[in-house]
């Protein structure tokens, strides 16, 4: 559309300015229309989009979309419509001074071309929708739709047994090279149950699969361990390294977060009864506005409270609500859409195509979820013993109190007497009125009367009302001998009356008054609103329009956000997804850079690969699968004969495919820092297994939680079984985190973590070899060896022990090593009776010399240090 | 090399160099460096021995170790290092509205807040008149080595992100702390020792474990905290009952169980394990031998004052678990690690968030650290190794020129929080000590010449240690981050 020529009063403006830069060289005024598309666009990709566009945005300032050009720079706006005289734009164009005009380099604007911007911006500076060059039609692949192709043919007909494994071989003989075999079934059954459970396979688990010789024994045992209640703790925990899960508040003061449980095992549950991951996404970023929200829907949104609490004193509470909204914001970002788009709270993304207008639309959808907190039952368990519960005491208390209204009917002559008495006790009293305890120092205490008493008795009987009376009678039953020991009892029995199993959950609530308006913050600061940049809610240019599902509301909500992040034309959040998956069965994604979908980060290895499963993982595949189901799309994984290859480096794609990009065998992975603890518990046969409930306190070397502020923090180590517990129920606190899970890797839980690091160092060696926890396992692993029936020779037992921590048998050179540990050990135990004691301690066992049972100690020590133990083979 | 063997090295060199590996750039060096010195390749577990083995800075440096004295809670230095006798002239006047118009405090109620002069007693020292109050007479008596700069400022005003500024450049969690950043950027000197230990005395810090963390840098960049009491690192110690000689044969077992399933698997994360468990037995003799302060002689250990006695007044936030001897003995142990070649030495001390009680509290603090610190750099400079070695007093902020009168109180005995102008510093390392660096206004408010950002500090600390910090950088999340953020000037007049 053809502008109208500028606007008298524009043009006035446009002469005034024209003077002020340069009186003898007066500008001629531009007389032409003005079209953004034809004129404008093209002047501003050649001059200014190299350093304002989509590769660069120097000074924040990006000129090839309406939004950020409207916005403007670091410095504010640079176009202001109506009033090219007041456009910083024009301004720089313009500048006589070398140092400032712009652009910096080539030929500076013409005359013409000035004057051209000039009538453009006073003409209103209309940009119009359709003019939407620039990055918005974005090339690069994650933001394309999924595009399912059939599983290519190979070569080798044999050896696919599912689609995965088609677009695995293809590739791999593409490159002239050959899949893995099959893994040993000792090695596949340890591999499942770590991947799957995180535990270890029990010996008669191992020898059932062994000897399974149905064909599809393998399937069996997936779907049996996908049907085990830890699949969900397995699973969550990798869910909540990304909600940046723990169980205080973080900074300084960090104080505990006693109902953060109650969501973490939301998610448990959640994750074993295979919510779909849409309803999953749903119900965690807006249950509360679903229609009828349950308890459990309102608890699900905790999982974006699990921002950090900064209470340290002195702190300006809005500084760190905005902060945590910037959490909420660049969580989402990274959890669903594999986005790093925390870059753009304070400048327009320098490598993706996220502005910093779009970052604050993100931002709009949390600005208005306030933090409080709800009422939820606590466990399904404890919610279904309550009934009972409650009944026994009932049934407890109501024959004592039946009892007690009896016998107090009969109270009636004893009471008057004791009245008259009181009463006079009262007059004496009088000459010094009664003070709040009413008591004389030597009446007896019968008649010491409190103050409430000494009201109802000064009150003529019959005028005393039915509360008052009962005060009486209450008063007088406590203390005469018929009754005052059944009051006592029925006391201690209400001390004992079960609670409610209810808790106050923190969780996110959409706020219905006062809502906050959102502007962009300049540079991110929260004290920096920019007045002209207010944003309302919405998504991301380079993606599907994310609309309102009510559209007479016209503004959308956190409910529209999550839709639209699981809504079908979506194809980021299904492959992000899909990836995360696949890098914990894998050790790596399809998309290495699992934290990164943008332009910096890698590409997929097999992009085919990732949209099939992707498109199968939301039920837009045809083999019939449910849609956002996770435990499929695991079965899928798993079942692959991709999945199943051996681990071993081969020479030759050591040579080819030195990083196995290819996938031509499987990963060795070592296990999460949670498994190192949870697997030393198993075999010694301490673990307990548990699932859920609060957090607990295991073994905490002294010295540690007193490196947190102002040492305000107790560990108050738990009892009962419950420091034997799996490590991801080791209460959290993130100014002090458990140094058995930080030094192998745990993330700390102050920002979403979509990767943990692997490192390997001697911090993890001295725990493994030295820790109290480590070294009681390895006490309880001896124990239990020694105490294994029907096994009398010392090579049977290490032959067993051994299989209990590494599924496989060993060879004979292994077992001559380990037998020549056992037998050094145990001589020099038997010339060392009291260390033997020492090391013994309270895991004697019974019939066991101390040199056999010392030496077991250390045999068992060294196998839960073997690098295979805590690898996933 | 048989072929067989070059594509391992292949192998893993690739794992080492992806970013997804964790390991990156710095542990491919090690790795070249290695290769000169192989001896056989037959042995997996001589290969790969750290990936902290030293690395080549980018030029030539200065200083090869640092004792960073992070004062944390934020000391005054109204009382210790800038005596301002506008200040003293305006005690009890409230600041002109203007001026506290766009700032905020942590505590102070702006409208009733008035100046508060300091009563210390202030001499000059060294040939520049450095200023030091009457609470710190020994550090001053090292006022030729030492640069005092009077100019940080910071956005910072509360303790754990302007913590977080300091040690990571910028107030954000998920970052790598300096010694981080030169563990990874040089390695360790030691193959005994972690390259990168953390001593702390007082409370526990604000920051708690985040001051030490290798953020998005692999864990082996991470502090390793040094203990004050029992064992001198977590897990030291063989369970009880288990000699040396034992743990020896069971790592020798464990070892060739490992090769084993190292020459089936071809997985150089095999070596590395073995490597990690040669190099924990070795540590488990090494510290030890370290904290063991039994080789000090008398007037050492009497410099530093451990053994002292404790102040006659001992009072106030650091006065925990005899701070006064566990400082002093960290001082000493800061030595012996620059010694045995650790490459970075946090020493914290959260004692200095005087909001009410400065005078007293403020005097024993400075006590505590006073005499060990004077003790340290001259050590360090008789043993000829303050040249190398990079000494800084820091802080997260400074504390204000008004009084607190938080709650409404009347009489005002404390400062708040102060990031608008605060000092630190340096000493040793390449510093060009014996300057004064920066100034502020006449009551201490704001910084009025050679503002120094954090970023800049952390720039030219970089820079003494032969480091670009444009240069050292380490993509996380398709970025490329560095520890000076997106700023950073190296400051030539600081450099000797």
């Amino acid at each position: 559309m053809k502008q109208p020529l500028i606007s008298t009063l524009a043009l006035s403006a446009l002469l005034i300015a024209s003077l002020a830069w340069s009186a003898d060289d007066p500008r001629p005024i531009a007389q032409t229309e003005v079209d953004f598309a034809q004129d404008i666009q093209p002047l501003l990709r050649l001059h200014c989009w190299s350093c304002h566009g989509f590769e660069q945005q120097e000074s924040g300032l990006r000129l090839d979309l309406r939004d950020s050009a409207m916005l403007g720079g670091d410095s504010g706006k640079v176009i202001r419509p109506g009033d090219s005289a007041g456009s910083r734009l024009i301004e720089l164009v313009s500048a006589l001074d070398p140092d400032e005009v712009m652009p910096p380099e080539g030929q500076p604007l013409s005359h013409e071309q000035i004057d051209m911007l000039r009538a453009w911006i006073d003409g209103g500076a209309k940009w119009p929708e359709s003019s939407t060059q620039g990055s918005r039609l974005n090339s690069h692949w994650a933001y394309q739709p999924l595009h399912r192709s059939a599983p290519p043919e190979t070569n080798n007909q044999s050896w696919a047994i599912n689609g995965i494994d088609h677009f695995i071989l293809a590739k791999l003989e593409e490159r002239g090279l050959q899949p893995s075999p099959e893994a040993e079934r000792t090695t596949l059954i340890r591999r499942l149950s770590l991947d799957l459970l995180g535990l270890l396979p029990s010996i008669a688990e191992i020898e059932e699969f062994l000897n399974d010789s149905r064909p599809d024994a393998y399937e069996l045992l997936v779907d049996r361990l996908l049907d085990s209640p830890h699949f969900g703790e397995r699973w969550g925990r990798h869910w909540l390294d990304m909600a940046r899960y723990a169980d205080s508040d973080g900074y300084e003061k960090d104080n505990p977060r006693p109902d953060a449980y109650r969501w973490r095992d939301w998610v448990i549950e959640a994750i074993n009864s295979d919510m779909p991951f849409d309803q999953f996404t749903i119900e965690q970023l807006a249950g509360d506005l679903l229609p009828n929200a349950t308890d459990m829907q309102k608890l699900a949104t905790a999982f974006h409270r699990q921002t950090l609490t900064n209470t340290e004193g002195g702190t300006d509470q809005e500084q760190f609500r905005v902060e945590a909204c910037f959490d909420r914001t660049e969580t989402t970002g990274a959890v669903w859409l594999g986005l790093t788009v925390g870059c753009a709270r304070c400048h327009s993304h320098k490598y993706d195509a996220i502005t910093q207008r779009e970052y604050y639309h993100l931002f709009a959808f949390f600005n208005n979820g306030d933090e409080a907190t709800h009422t939820v039952p606590k466990s399904l368990a404890e919610v279904k013993a309550y009934p009972e519960l409650k009944a026994a005491h009932h049934a407890q208390v109501e024959p004592l109190k039946a009892e007690l209204l009896e016998r107090q009917s009969r109270l009636g002559p004893a009471l008057l007497a004791w009245e008259e008495k009181a009463k006079q006790t009262l007059e004496k009293s009088s000459v010094n009125p009664p003070t709040k305890e009413s008591v004389q120092p030597d009446t007896e205490p019968e008649l010491k009367i409190p103050e409430n008493i000494a009201k109802v008795l000064a009150i003529a009987a019959e005028e005393r009302d039915e509360s008052q009376r009962k005060e009486l009678l209450d008063h007088f039953s406590r203390m005469d001998k018929s009754t005052s020991k059944l009051i006592q009892q029925l006391d201690d029995l209400m001390k004992k009356e079960p609670a409610k199993p209810e808790l106050q959950a923190r969780v996110i609530v959409q706020r219905k008054q006062d809502q906050r308006q959102t502007f962009v913050l300049r540079r991110g600061e929260f004290l920096e609103p920019m007045a002209e940049a207010e944003v309302v809610p919405a998504g991301f240019a380079t993606l599907p329009p994310l609309t309102p599902r009510q559209p007479q509301a016209a503004i959308a909500d956190r409910l529209d956000l999550a839709q639209w992040l699981v809504s079908p034309g979506n194809p980021l959040t299904p492959r992000v997804a899909v990836n995360h998956v696949w890098r914990h069965l894998f050790g790596t994604g399809i998309v290495k850079t699992a934290n990164d979908f943008g332009v910096r980060g890698d590409p997929p290895t097999h992009p085919e690969l990732l949209d099939w499963l992707a498109s199968e993982f939301i039920g837009a595949g045809d083999t019939g699968n449910q849609a956002w189901s996770r435990k499929e799309l695991i079965k899928r994984i798993v079942m692959s004969a991709t999945y199943r290859q051996s681990s071993r480096h081969s020479e030759t794609s050591l040579a080819s495919d030195p990083q196995n990009q290819l996938l031509g065998r499987q990963n060795r992975l070592r296990v999460e820092a949670e498994i190192v603890g949870d697997i030393s518990l198993q075999v010694s046969g301490l673990l307990v297994h548990k699932i859920g409930g609060p957090s607990v306190f295991p073994t905490l070397p002294p010295g540690v939680a007193e490196l947190s502020y102002a040492g305000n923090f107790k560990w108050n180590e738990s009892k009962g079984g419950d420091q034997y517990r799996r490590g991801m129920y080791t209460f959290f606190k993130r100014t002090s985190p458990h140094p058995n899970l930080i030094t192998f890797d745990c993330p700390d839980a102050n920002l979403t973590c979509i990767e943990r690091n692997k490192s390997n160092t001697p911090l993890q060696a001295l725990i493994g070899l030295n820790n109290a926890s480590f070294a009681e396992a390895s006490r309880a692993f001896a124990r239990r060896v020694l105490t294994l029936p029907d096994i009398e020779d010392e090579a049977s037992r290490l032959e067993v022990a051994f299989q209990m921590c590494l599924a496989r048998k060993p060879s004979e050179n292994e077992l001559r090593e380990l037998t020549g540990l056992w037998q050094a050990t145990r001589e020099w135990y038997a010339d060392h009776p009291q260390e033997a004691e020492k090391l013994i301690g309270a895991f004697a066992v019974e019939g066991a010399t101390a040199e056999d049972n010392a030496a077991w100690i250390a045999t068992a020590r060294i196998l839960i240090n073997l690098d295979e133990f805590i690898t996933r083979e | 090399m048989s072929p067989y063997e070059s594509a391992i090295e292949n192998s893993r060199r690739e794992f080492l160099t992806t970013s997804a590996s964790g390991l990156g750039m710095a542990a491919l060096v090690a790795l070249l460096q290695a290769d000169e010195k192989r001896a056989s390749a037959a042995d997996p577990s001589i290969e790969l021995t750290s990936v902290l083995a030293e690395k080549a800075p980018h030029f030539a440096p200065k200083a090869k170790n640092c004792i960073f004295l992070l004062q944390a809670g934020a000391p005054s230095q109204l009382d210790l290092f800038e005596p301002k006798p506008k200040l003293n002239e305006l005690h009890g006047q409230p600041l002109p509205t203007e001026m506290l118009d766009k700032v905020r405090f942590a505590f102070i109620k702006k409208e009733s807040a008035v100046l508060m002069g300091s009563p210390r007693k202030w001499s000059k020292h060294g040939e520049c008149g450095m200023d030091f109050s009457d609470f710190l007479p020994n550090i001053a008596t090292c006022a030729e080595d030492i640069l005092m700069v009077r100019s940080m400022h910071s956005e910072q005003f509360n303790h754990h992100p302007g913590q977080l500024l300091l040690s990571c450049g910028r107030a954000t969690f998920g970052l790598p702390t300096i010694g981080s950043w030169l563990t990874y950027g040089l390695g360790s000197e030691s193959q005994n020792l972690p390259g990168y230990v953390v001593l702390t005395s007082g409370r526990g810090s604000s920051g708690g474990a985040s001051l030490w963390s290798s953020g998005f840098l692999p864990s082996h960049y991470a502090g390793v905290v040094f203990r004050s009491e029992g064992e001198p690192v977590l897990n030291l110690t063989n369970p009880d009952g288990l000699p040396d000689e034992l743990q020896r044969r069971g790592l020798d077992t464990l070892k060739a169980l490992n090769e084993s399933h190292f020459r089936e698997m071809q997985d150089p994360e095999i070596a590395s394990r073995i490597a990690s468990y040669e190099l924990a037995f070795r540590m488990q003799s090494a510290a030890p031998e370290l904290i063991d302060l039994a080789g000090e002689s008398a007037s050492t250990l009497e410099q530093y004052g451990v053994g002292r006695p404790q102040h006659p007044q001992a009072t106030g936030r650091g006065n925990v678990a005899d701070a006064h001897l566990s400082f002093a003995r960290n001082c000493l142990l800061a030595r012996r690690m620059v010694e045995r070649g650790v490459r970075f030495i946090n020493v914290i001390y959260e004692a200095w968030d005087q909001h009410s009680d400065l005078e007293q509290d403020l005097r024993y603090n400075s006590w505590v650290v006073d005499q060990p610190i004077a003790a340290l750099l001259k050590d360090l400079k008789q043993r000829g190794l303050l040249d190398s070695t990079l000494v800084v007093w820091g802080a997260e902020f400074g504390r204000t020129p008004l009084g607190e009168n938080r709650n409404g109180r009347q009489a005002n005995t404390g400062r708040d929080h102060h990031p608008f102008a605060f000092n630190l510093w340096m000493a040793g390392g390449g510093i060009r000590g014996g300057q004064v660096y920066g100034e502020t206004d006449e009551i201490g408010w704001s910084v009025t010449r050679d503002p120094v950002p954090m970023n800049d500090f952390h720039a030219t600390m970089l820079h003494l240690f032969g480091l670009d910090h444009l240069k050292l950088t380490h993509r996380d999340q398709g970025r490329d981050f560095r520890l000076t953020d997106v700023a950073g000037n190296v400051i030539q007049r600081w450099l000797a």
